[in-house]
């Protein structure tokens, strides 16, 4: 029924089928909003925050979207301005997730503050100091140079290229794309960095403040490292879960390799770097506030995070897939390849719970205990409600537009097909 | 009139007074309008400017011993008025006042991000999660020099700043720009049965908080009196509330650095 909208050259599974498919993700997004709702109309007292865990889930599922959202401007840059012709092939859906991940970390920062109706307030009465401003206006500039260039991706559906105008506009926006990619390269260099200082400067936080160069805390630059490092392991893993959806094989095994070998190198360095910043912190600035690296996993009562942590974060889910990512013999192993950037993924959104939530449990004040914290079902259905819209516009991005440009070569329809 | 010099308003604690019987907390909600809840036991999710906290040396009898240590917004100055919390609020909600060394809150550009929550080392700041909902008739008793605060924003304390606001007003009406120490004093200070809490000009060697602290200016305001302490020292927070006890567990208790050394 929808066959006019489905590019040429491929092929895709009945409307019926895919509806079904939508229906069910959508029933999920369904859950979320009604969750949001509820927030909107009775506010944040739905949640299981509290006056001693004021960033919990969603600042959380914020830094971790930004954070693997970071393949798209990482991707764009090889391409465009470093000039790594191969990832032509992939920059697409590089752009498409970063675009969900960026959009959805908007919405989830619109339902998280306490009067949404003064979020603009933000731009109007910018304090130049806060991270956070930084934070906002990167992170709208960010998202406008991302819909810039997913745009020309829309305008490529079949019906939309039969517009002249759409044609030409299309065709002109992707003559300029090395613009937006390293403005949005610049943009993200700031924005991550910027989230990366939201711990890094609360120097009444002995266990999320690090020292640093000027005003940027260290954090700044492993945050920005560690997207740059983990995005593009995202942007992988998330290609590899659609061809396992879609039981097709979307990219040549060369582009996903050259891609996995930059962000193995970029992970190994960066894991380096986490290690040197994390045993000056233990050794130098944790205890010049009064603290040893103990007390902020198991030398308190109570104590809800253990070293594992650590291990799981830098070790685990660091060094391993760091190592692993720059073996060609494992690159060329999907299995093993597909396990390496599952850890580094981990290993973000890991890094970021850690620099969030455990922050926060820590005790500060000697006759204090550690905080516990359970997110509420609102919490977690809106913290879920992006991951089904994403779900939803991947599907359809997928369905009617030309996202993968090697898809037609790798799976050419039968005689007489579209 | 000579323009009036920068004061430094802050507070010293007396611990070995303090009974804990908790008139500070309730002078400062009917000071403040603070607002309560009917199950206000999830002491994570009420409001109190003024919190006292118990603390124990954690020996058996007959070597037991308590106290009480009430904590008010330390209202840090931190290097150049940088406090941790000021620092960071994206929408300037809140401010480092040099004149005065208050820490304000402005709740209707509080947009409710909660960062200075995080920010802050000593839970001084809490989050309104929901509309203040008075008893029947007890609007009218509110006080009106102080803006009640709606759901979704932050707030702490703020050294009763109404009643500062009021006594400058007074002075400069009889054509005063100083203020005496009796003219502007907080409501926990004088609801203080055991006159356990001082307050004053730090700058102002004739104040008795001064003359009880004697802070090292030149140092971020450290107090030179051994019995005195404040919160979290080695932070560089550099708080205007100070704590007095001859009882060295009670100091211990209240610095990790000094229990570690």
């Amino acid at each position: 029924m929808d066959s006019a909208l489905i590019p040429k050259g491929v092929e895709r599974c009945p409307l019926g089928r895919f509806l079904v498919f939508i229906a069910v993700v959508g029933a999920v997004l369904l859950w979320g909003v009604v969750a949001m709702f509820l927030i909107y109309i009775k506010g944040l007292n739905q949640t299981n925050m509290n006056n001693a865990y004021g960033f919990a889930l969603w600042i959380w599922a914020d830094l971790a979207v930004i954070a693997l959202g970071g393949g798209a401007f990482f991707t764009g840059l090889l391409r465009y301005i470093i000039g790594k012709d191969e990832l032509k092939n992939i920059i697409n859906y590089a752009v498409l997730i970063g675009f969900v991940c960026y959009s959805s970390a908007l919405l989830i920062l619109a339902i998280d503050v306490g009067q949404p109706l003064r979020a603009w307030f933000i731009f109007w009465h910018a304090n130049v100091h806060s991270m956070l401003t930084e934070v906002a206006f990167c992170l709208t500039c960010y998202f406008i140079v991302l819909t810039i260039e997913y745009v020309p991706l829309m305008l490529e559906n079949r019906q939309l290229q039969r517009v002249t105008f759409f044609r030409h506009l299309a065709h002109n926006m992707h003559g300029i794309m090395a613009v937006f990619a390293a403005t949005g390269a610049f943009l993200s260099f700031f924005h991550q960095g910027s989230l990366g200082g939201v711990s890094g400067v609360l120097y009444g936080r002995p266990f999320g403040f690090r020292s640093g160069i000027g005003i940027w805390p260290w954090t700044f630059f492993l945050y920005t490292w560690s997207a740059a490092a983990c995005g593009p392991c995202f942007t992988i893993l998330v290609t590899r879960i659609t061809e396992m959806a879609t039981r097709k094989k979307l990219v040549k095994d060369n582009v996903i390799d050259l891609l996995a070998k930059i962000a193995g190198w970029m992970l190994l360095t960066y894991i380096t770097a986490k290690i040197v910043d994390t045993v000056y912190w233990a050794a130098v600035t944790a205890p010049a506030m009064g603290f040893t690296l103990l007390d902020f996993y198991t030398n308190n009562p109570g104590s809800a995070y253990g070293l594992w942590i650590l291990i799981a974060e830098v070790g685990i889910c660091g060094v391993l897939p760091a190592l692993m990512l720059v073996s060609a013999s494992v690159r060329r192993n999907p299995r093993l390849l597909f396990l390496a950037v599952l850890l580094a993924v981990l290993g973000a959104c890991l890094n970021r719970w850690v620099m969030i939530l455990q922050m926060q449990a820590v005790p500060v004040l000697p006759f204090e205990k550690w905080f516990t914290y359970l997110p509420s079902w609102q919490e977690i259905a809106t913290t879920i409600l992006p991951v089904a819209y994403g779900i939803i516009l991947i599907a359809f991005s997928y369905r009617y537009l030309p996202i993968f440009p090697q898809e037609p070569e790798l799976n050419p329809l039968p005689e007489g097909g579209r | 009139m000579d323009q009036p010099k920068n004061k430094r308003y802050g507070m010293v604690i007396d611990l070995d007074k303090c009974t804990g019987c908790g008139a500070c907390m309730v002078a400062c909600m009917a000071e403040n309008n603070i607002p309560f809840r009917d199950d206000d036991t999830d002491k994570l999710l009420s409001v109190s400017w003024m919190h006292v906290y118990r603390l124990s040396n954690g020996k058996p009898f007959p070597h037991a011993e308590e106290c009480f240590l009430p904590r008010p917004c330390q209202h840090c100055e931190g290097e150049h008025g940088h406090s941790p919390c000021v620092s960071v609020c994206p929408a300037t909600a809140t401010d480092y006042d040099m004149h005065t060394g208050i820490v304000s809150q402005i709740y209707t550009r509080c947009f409710g991000c909660r960062y200075c929550m995080a920010a802050c080392p000593y839970h001084v700041r809490q989050f309104n999660w929901w509309d203040p909902v008075w008893p029947e008739g007890m609007e009218r008793a509110l006080n009106p020099d102080v803006s009640v605060r709606m759901r979704g924003v932050v707030e702490k304390c703020s050294f009763c700043y109404s009643r500062y606001q009021t006594a400058l007003n007074r002075a400069y009406l009889e054509g005063r720009r100083e203020l005496s120490e009796e003219e502007y004093q907080t409501a926990c200070t004088q609801a203080c049965p055991a006159g356990a809490i001082v307050f004053g000009d730090l700058n102002n060697p004739a104040h008795r908080v001064h003359q009880i602290v004697k802070p090292d200016l030149a140092h971020g305001g450290r107090p030179r009196n051994p019995k005195v302490f404040r919160l979290l020292e080695r932070l560089g927070t550099h708080p205007k509330v100070y704590y007095l006890t001859r009882r060295d567990w009670v100091r211990r208790a209240g610095d990790n650095e000094i229990q570690k050394t």
